[in-house]
C-alpha cells in the first residue's frame, strides 16, 4: 500500500476518535450525576494548565514555573470584575490580563538562560502573592474575596470550550512554521537566530499565548473556589503540578500531557480528601520515578513497548 | 562594488582586545579569505558581522547600510548567512526541517509551502544530502552536518555567506568535495567570506585574503602576495617553519 | 536612636547567621553538584525535629544534638546523590538538562520527605524552651539562645571555609566547582566529590535546623520558606560563590530586619523584590564577575 494513503487513513481514524470523544464530553452532563462533572472539571483545569505549559516550555526547553502567576491573575480578575461584566467577558479579560503580564515578564526575562529563568518565574509567583496580601490587608482591609457562584455544568462547559480552543491553537502552532521555530530554539537557539528566527519575539509571543489560556481557566476556576485569598489564588502548587504532570505524561506529543494530567488528577481526587499526605507522598515518588525511568513520559514508554511488540510480531510472521 | 565594509571594528573581552580597529572591504561576488593563528579573532569578527556579539566601537556596512547594532535575525533577513565553527545544527529535527527553517524565516518572500518544500529539496540536492533528508540531523557524519549548515544558510537566500572552517576535521576526499561546493556557491553569484586553516583551499578559492593576528589586521592581498609576505610568514607560517627546524 | 539602630543591626545579624548557614549549604549543592535542591528546607526541618524530639524525649542538649543529627543527614545526602542524582547525571546529555531534571527530582523529594514527616510527627506547631534568658547588648535585650545560634552559625561557616581553603578534599571540591571535567582529568574522583558536596549541603541544613529549633517554633511544613530564602540568598551572593552566600545571608538578614522595623508585612515582599531585581540587573550576584 502507498505510504501516504496509509498515513491519511491513520489520521482519519485519529480525527474520528477525537471527534467522538468531544461529542461524548459535550453530552456528558446530560446523562450523568454531579460527581462525574466535578471530577472532569478538576481534570480539565490541570489538563489546560499542563497543555499550556507544554506549548511554551515543552518545545523551547525554558522551564517556566509561572503557571500559578497567570492562573492567579485569572482568578483575581474573576473576583474583581466577575460581578460587573457578563461572564464570557470576564474570562476573556482574565486571559488578556495574563497575556499582557506574560509579555512584560517575557520581554524582561527571556534573555535569562536555563535555571535562572526557572528561579525567576518561581520568585514572581511569590512576589505577587505576598505583595497582594500586603495590599489587601493594608488597603482593602480584608484578606480574601468572594467570587460569583456558577453551577457545575456551566463551569464544565466553559472549561471544555477553553480546552477545545487550546487544543486547536496548540495543533495549529505545532504544524505551522512557528512550531518549527520553537523547536529550533529549544535545540540550538543561536543557530535559530542566525537563520532568521526572531527568537525573542517568538518566545515572548508563545509564552503570552500559553499564559492567556492559564488566565482564562483561572477566571473560570475562581467561580468553583467561591472564596479566594492571595495564597489560594497564587499557590505554587499550580506551578509545579503542570510541570510534573507534563513530565509524567510525556511532552513529545499532544496527548502525553493530557494523559499525564488526567491520571494524576484522578489519583488526587480519590486520595486527597482522606489521605492527603499519602497522596502527596505518592505524587512525589511518581515524579522522581518518572524523571528517573520515563525520560519520554508514560506515553513515550508505552510507544516504546508497543514498537517492540510490533517488531516481535514481524519477526514471528 | 563593495558589499561589506568595516571601519575600525573593535571588540574587547574583559580587558583583552579580541578584534582591534580592523578595516576591511569585501567586493560583491568575490571569495574573501580570513586567516590567522588560533585566537587571532577570526571567528569573533564573524560574530560581530552576524551580530552574535555587539561591537565595542566601529561600524559595519552591508550594501551601504549600517548594520551595527541590528539583531542577528534582521541581519540574516537582509542577506547575510553564516555557518558555525563548531556545528550548530538542530539535532532532533529532520535534515529537511533544518533547511526548511531557513526558507520560512530567512527571507520575506511570498512563497507557498509547496514552493518552500521543493526549494528545500533543491538545496539538499545542491549540497548532496538528498539521501538522508528525513534522518534526524544528529545522525549525520561531521562532513554531512557541515554540508547541512551550508544548505540551511543558503536557504535563507543570502547575498553574503560567512563560512567558518567548514573543512576542519574532514578527510582529504571530503575537503575536495567541500572546495567544489564552495566554488559552486560562488558560481551562483553569492559573495563568500571564509575562515579556513586548510591553506590549499584558501589559496585556490579566494581572490583576496586578510590576515589577523592578536585581533589586528597585519596583511591583506592576493594569495600570492600573502604567501610571499614576510610579516605573514613570520607570525603565521613561521610557527610551522620554526617547528620543522 | 542609636539603640534602635543597634537593635535593628543585631537582630539582622542574628537572623543573618541562620540564613548564611542555610545558603552555604544550598550553594554547595548547586555551585558544585549542580542540583538546585528544592528539598533543602526539608533537611532543615528534619534537623529541627531531630533536635526537638531528642530534647523532649531524652533531654539531650540541643547543641549536642547538632553533632548527632549532622552526620546522619550528611549520610542521607551523600547516598541520595550516590543513587538518585548519579543516575540522573548519567542519563543527561548536557549540564543544562541535568540541572532541569535534578531541580524537578528534588521537588519530588520535597513531597516525599515532607509528607513522611507529617505522617510521623503531624502538622502541629511545636516548640521548646532552651536558654531563653535575656542578654543586655548596648541597651537592648536579646535572648541568649539567639546569640548561641549566631555564634554557632559563624563558627560552623568559618570551619567549613577553612576546610575548603586548606585541605586536600577542600581543594578538590573547589576544583570540581570550577570545571568538573578537568578536575576529573586531574585525578579528582569527581562522583565522590559531588556526593560529598551534596552531603555537606545536607549537613549544613541539619545544623541550621537544629539552631532554628532553639529559637523559633517548628512545623513539618516549615521547609519551603527556608528553601526560598536560601535560593534568594544564593542568587544574592552569586549562584556558585560560597563566600558570596555567606555574606549574602547576613545582608538579607539585615535588610529583613530594617524592613520589619518599618513595616513587618513587607519583609517577604522586600526579599522577593530584591531577588527579582537582582536577577534582572545582575544575575551573577553581588560578588559575581
Amino acid at each position: 500500500m502507498d505510504i501516504t494513503t496509509l498515513k491519511s487513513k491513520k489520521s482519519l481514524i485519529w480525527w474520528t476518535v477525537i471527534f467522538t470523544i468531544f461529542i461524548l464530553l459535550i453530552f456528558l452532563p446530560f446523562y450523568t450525576q454531579g460527581y462525574a462533572v466535578v471530577l472532569l472539571i478538576s481534570i480539565l483545569v490541570y489538563v489546560i494548565l499542563t497543555l499550556s505549559w507544554v506549548m511554551f516550555s515543552g518545545s523551547t526547553g525554558y522551564m517556566s514555573l509561572a503557571p500559578a502567576a497567570f492562573f492567579g491573575v485569572g482568578i483575581y480578575t474573576s473576583a474583581l470584575i466577575g460581578k460587573v461584566f457578563p461572564f464570557p467577558i470576564t474570562v476573556l479579560v482574565g486571559g488578556m490580563a495574563s497575556f499582557i503580564l506574560a509579555i512584560l515578564v517575557g520581554a524582561l526575562t527571556l534573555r535569562l538562560k536555563g535555571i535562572y529563568f526557572a528561579i525567576f518565574t518561581f520568585g514572581l509567583v511569590m512576589l505577587i502573592a505576598y505583595s497582594l496580601l500586603f495590599f489587601e490587608i493594608q488597603v482593602t482591609g480584608t484578606r480574601g474575596r468572594f467570587v460569583i457562584v456558577m453551577d457545575y455544568n456551566t463551569i464544565y462547559f466553559y472549561m471544555l470550550g477553553i480546552f477545545m480552543l487550546l487544543l486547536l491553537t496548540t495543533y495549529l502552532i505545532k504544524n505551522s512554521k512557528y512550531g518549527l521555530a520553537l523547536r529550533s530554539i529549544g535545540q540550538e537557539e543561536d543557530a535559530a537566530a542566525h537563520t532568521g528566527v526572531n527568537v525573542v519575539g517568538v518566545k515572548v509571543m508563545t509564552f503570552a499565548i500559553s499564559a492567556f489560556f492559564m488566565g482564562a481557566v483561572g477566571s473560570v476556576m475562581a467561580t468553583k473556589l467561591t472564596y479566594i485569598d492571595p495564597f489560594i489564588a497564587f499557590s505554587t502548587t499550580y506551578s509545579f503540578m503542570p510541570v510534573a504532570m507534563a513530565i509524567f505524561g510525556g511532552t513529545g506529543s499532544l496527548y502525553g500531557p493530557i494523559i499525564g494530567a488526567a491520571i494524576l488528577t484522578y489519583l488526587e481526587e480519590i486520595l486527597i480528601t482522606k489521605f492527603a499526605e499519602v497522596y502527596m507522598l505518592i505524587f512525589g515518588a511518581i515524579l522522581v520515578a518518572a524523571i528517573l525511568y520515563l525520560p519520554d513520559g508514560l506515553v513515550g514508554f508505552i510507544q516504546k513497548i508497543w514498537r517492540r511488540l510490533m517488531e516481535r510480531n514481524h519477526v514471528d510472521t | 562594488m563593495s558589499i561589506l565594509e568595516g571601519k575600525g571594528v573593535t571588540k574587547y573581552f574583559g580587558g583583552l582586545a579580541a578584534v582591534s580597529n580592523v578595516d576591511f572591504s569585501v567586493e560583491k561576488g568575490e571569495a574573501f579569505g580570513l586567516i590567522g593563528p588560533n585566537g587571532a579573532g577570526k571567528t569573533t569578527l564573524f560574530n560581530l558581522i552576524s551580530a552574535a556579539y555587539p561591537v565595542k566601537s566601529g561600524i559595519i556596512r552591508f550594501k551601504d547600510k549600517d548594520i551595527t547594532g541590528l539583531k542577528p535575525y534582521k541581519i540574516c533577513r537582509m542577506g547575510v548567512a553564516r555557518t558555525f565553527q563548531i556545528v550548530k545544527i538542530f539535532p532532533d529535527l529532520p535534515v529537511f526541517s533544518n533547511v526548511l527553517l531557513g526558507l520560512h524565516f530567512g527571507h520575506s518572500s511570498g512563497m507557498s509551502s509547496a514552493e518552500k518544500a521543493s526549494l528545500a529539496l533543491e538545496y539538499l540536492d545542491f549540497v548532496g544530502l538528498t539521501q538522508v533528508k528525513m534522518a534526524p540531523a544528529k545522525d549525520l557524519t561531521l562532513a554531512n552536518q557541515k554540508r547541512l549548515e551550508v544548505a540551511r544558510a543558503l536557504a535563507t537566500g543570502p547575498e553574503l555567506l560567512l563560512l567558518d572552517e567548514i573543512m576542519a576535521g574532514l578527510n582529504p576526499t571530503e575537503v575536495s568535495q567541500a572546495m567544489e561546493l564552495v566554488n559552486r556557491i560562488r558560481e551562483k553569484g553569492i559573495t563568500i567570506i571564509m575562515i579556513e586553516h586548510v591553506m590549499k583551499a584558501i589559496m585556490n578559492i579566494c581572490q583576496r585574503i586578510m590576515v589577523l593576528h592578536h585581533g589586528e589586521k597585519i596583511a591583506e592581498g592576493s594569495p600570492r602576495e600573502i604567501a610571499n609576505s614576510e610579516k605573514v610568514i613570520k607570525v603565521y607560517l613561521g610557527e610551522k617553519a620554526h617547528a620543522t627546524c | 536612636m542609636i539603640t534602635t539602630f543597634l537593635d535593628i543591626v543585631i537582630s539582622g545579624l542574628l537572623m543573618g547567621g541562620i540564613y548564611a548557614l542555610i545558603a552555604v549549604g544550598l550553594s554547595l549543592q548547586y555551585g558544585v553538584a549542580r542540583v538546585l535542591n528544592i528539598s533543602h528546607g526539608e533537611f532543615i526541618m528534619i534537623g529541627a525535629f531531630g533536635t526537638y524530639i531528642l530534647y523532649k524525649t531524652a533531654g539531650v542538649n540541643p547543641i549536642l544534638t547538632l553533632a548527632i543529627c549532622g552526620p546522619v543527614l550528611f549520610l542521607i545526602g551523600f547516598f541520595l546523590y550516590k543513587t538518585l542524582f548519579k543516575i540522573l547525571l548519567a542519563f543527561s546529555d548536557s549540564a543544562e538538562i541535568f540541572e532541569g531534571k535534578s531541580l524537578l527530582a528534588s521537588f519530588g523529594l520535597l513531597f516525599i520527605i515532607q509528607n513522611i514527616a507529617i505522617l510521623i510527627w503531624g502538622a502541629d506547631i511545636k516548640s521548646y524552651s532552651f536558654l531563653n534568658i535575656g542578654v543586655d547588648l548596648g541597651g537592648a535585650l536579646f535572648p541568649a539562645n539567639r546569640m548561641v545560634t549566631l555564634l554557632f552559625a559563624v563558627v560552623i561557616s568559618m570551619t567549613f571555609y577553612l576546610f575548603l581553603a586548606f585541605t586536600r578534599m577542600g581543594k578538590a571540591i573547589r576544583a570540581a566547582a570550577q570545571n568538573p571535567r578537568i578536575a576529573g582529568l586531574m585525578g579528582v574522583n569527581i562522583n565522590q566529590v559531588l556526593a560529598l558536596c551534596f552531603g555537606f549541603g545536607a549537613l549544613m541544613a541539619s545544623f541550621a535546623g537544629g539552631l532554628l529549633s532553639m529559637c523559633y517554633p517548628i512545623t513539618t511544613t516549615m521547609g519551603m520558606e527556608y528553601t526560598v530564602i536560601a535560593i534568594i540568598v544564593v542568587v544574592l551572593g552569586g549562584l556558585d560563590s560560597i563566600v558570596g552566600s555567606f555574606i549574602g545571608g547576613f545582608l538579607l538578614g539585615i535588610v529583613g530586619s530594617i524592613v520589619t522595623y518599618i513595616e513587618p508585612g513587607l519583609a517577604l515582599v522586600a526579599y522577593y523584590a530584591i531577588f527579582i531585581i537582582l536577577l534582572l540587573v545582575r544575575p551573577t550576584g553581588i560578588l559575581g564577575k
